[in-house]
């Protein structure tokens, strides 16, 4: 009963930030419009690699590599193809899950931090295709000006389009983790063994995890292209990739929204304080040690175990009644 | 039901197993006694697919189960529970169950239906039959050590098993508690007629319960029989009961 008022409540305040972003653009100014869309999108890449990482509990390092593949293939295809956009559009997250697949069922086979390091590896080897193969991806220029369709060229008409994007991919993912693939998945992270010894292939359904977050990490890297409308390796850098495992850590990886809290805070950092000075990682480096210290379950996580408190003291109270 | 032929498994120099002989019949409920190291768990472990053994065979219905994984193994009919408490510690005691009922249903690769609808009523009978009904909104980490191990016998009964095995189901027990597991057991056994192999520490419990019990020390099986036959073997009182 409780639940279903935080329920209730969480989806009340979601109704009214949406209500809100979607008349964002009528008195924002542009700039403030662009960088809330470079938070949406970032915060998808977040929200996919948290499938893995909080709920999956899948150490997925290199995740960047995946956002790097969906915007090279769509970004590619729009440049030097003549094809239609929405099949770049399409292809993009569809390469991302394929290169999930490839490089998970390699890396699906080890446990943990062992699986990690072997992603960081293979994760890096796309990135050096990218970096040298100048012929087709311009190398470490990448490539700017990709054409765009006309609804989505202007800065509004990309915000537009990623945020109802997002809102699709956000509903998609709460559907995935509370269906019984998402219940299984949260039983494989808190104990592999005993969910195998209830009949459940631990390897396989964690690898079916990857290739469904990567897919929604293409998805965030078509996005990008569509705000930035171009490419450059540094999508694919392991750097990214631990930025965003950061985002995840900060929201609340436990949680199912704390990654978009914690893709808005560090967009944020980088965007206002990266103006003043190129060392705001260092602000990022003291965040991080206050996070682990204080709040190791992020943000958010923190958060919910408040409320949990809460509510097992209304438990206790009414039963005493 | 199930036969375990001579089997032998050892860590590096150390024999865990060695010589193991078992046999459960359909309906049993047999145990296992052995002093601490004796392999009961190894045991158990190899049964279930946890380790694969050096040389021996385990006959799940004439089927040789011994090479199999623990996933395929649970398929094949076998669920268990673990010595440690071993459950899912952040989901509910409702989630725990609804996974495994989920998984022998073959629903746990649904994507986009609900898991909040689905086999809610399977998962209920399975708590109300082992009294945690009441608990199923609590996350599992939350409940006392003896509601967990509880919890792990749920648990693997949502595979609906042939064969149920639970390593050590009263360990770190208080007295009541131990009480009202083995009656849970005998009771899952007698009413449900489940078949079901666990080992124990405790003699009283053991012979006040099983039908059958095999006794192992260093790794060897020494005589699986009837209880009395079993107490009154000299090398049995030896070994196990201190030679009275």
């Amino acid at each position: 009963m409780f639940s279903e008022m935080i329920r209730q409540k969480s989806f009340g305040v979601s109704a009214a930030i949406f209500v809100v972003l979607l008349i964002a653009p009528s008195f924002l100014p542009r700039y403030y419009i662009y960088f809330l869309a470079v938070i949406f999108v970032t915060a998808l890449l977040a929200m996919s690699l948290n499938l893995c990482v909080g709920h999956g509990m899948l150490f997925q390092f290199h995740h960047g590599v995946f956002y790097g593949v969906g915007a090279y293939t769509a970004g590619l295809l729009l440049a030097k193809t003549s094809l239609p956009w929405w099949i770049a559009f399409i292809a993009g997250p569809l390469a991302a899950a394929f290169a999930g697949l490839l490089i998970g069922i390699f890396c699906i086979r080890l446990n943990r931090l062992y699986f990690g390091m072997l992603q960081i590896s293979l994760g890096s080897l796309i990135w050096a295709v990218a970096f040298r193969w100048y012929a087709l991806t311009g190398g470490d220029d990448g490539i700017h000006g990709i054409p765009m369709p006309d609804f989505i060229s202007s800065t509004t008409g990309s915000y537009y389009f990623v945020l109802i994007v997002l809102g699709i991919c956000l509903v998609l993912m709460y559907l995935i983790l509370k269906s019984p693939f998402g219940s299984t998945l949260q039983a494989t992270r808190d104990n592999p063994e005993r969910c195998a010894a209830v009949g459940i292939n631990v390897r396989r359904h964690q690898l079916k995890t990857i290739v469904i977050a990567t897919f929604f990490g293409g998805v965030a890297g078509v996005l990008f292209v569509v705000v930035e409308g171009s490419i450059f390796p540094d999508l694919l850098f392991w750097v990214l990739s631990l930025e965003i495992m950061i985002m995840c850590l900060l929201g609340g990886w436990f949680t199912f929204a704390g990654p978009i809290l914690g893709a808005a805070i560090i967009v944020s950092l980088r965007t206002f304080i990266g103006t003043y000075t190129e060392y705001w990682t260092l602000i990022l480096g003291v965040i991080l040690i206050l996070l682990i210290f204080f709040i190791p379950e992020g943000i958010m996580g923190y958060n919910y175990r408040q409320l949990f408190r809460s509510r097992t003291q209304y438990a206790t109270e009414s039963q005493t009644e | 039901m199930l036969r375990v032929e001579d089997l032998h498994k050892s860590f590096d120099d150390f024999k865990a197993v060695n010589g193991a002989h078992l046999s459960v019949e359909k309906g049993q409920l047999v145990a296992v006694i052995g002093p601490n190291g004796a392999g009961k768990t190894t045991l158990f472990n190899l049964i279930t697919g946890q380790l694969q053994p050096n040389t021996g065979k385990i006959l799940l219905k004439d089927e040789d189960i011994s090479k199999l994984p623990p996933h395929v193994i649970c398929r094949k009919g076998i669920a268990r529970s673990f010595q440690i408490a071993n459950v899912f510690h952040r989901l509910s005691v409702f989630r725990n169950v609804q996974v495994s009922v989920l998984s022998q249903q073959k629903l746990s690769d649904r994507l986009f239906q609900p898991a909040a609808r689905l086999v809610v009523e399977e998962t209920n009978r399975i708590l109300e039959s082992v009294g945690l009904l009441d608990k199923k909104t609590d996350v599992a980490d939350s409940l006392a050590h003896g509601d967990k191990r509880i919890l792990e016998i749920a648990i693997a009964l949502g595979n609906e098993p042939d064969l149920l095995i639970l390593d050590e189901p009263t360990a770190g027990m208080s007295p009541e508690e131990t009480t009202t597991t083995m009656a849970l057991i005998q009771r899952l056994s007698e009413d449900q007629g489940l078949t079901i192999l666990f080992c124990e520490h405790d003699m009283e419990v053991v012979f006040g319960t099983a039908q059958s019990i095999m006794v192992m020390q260093q790794g060897s099986t020494i005589i699986q029989d009837e209880p009395e036959t079993v107490r009154q073997n000299t090398e049995v009182q030896q070994a196990y009961l201190g030679g009275e």
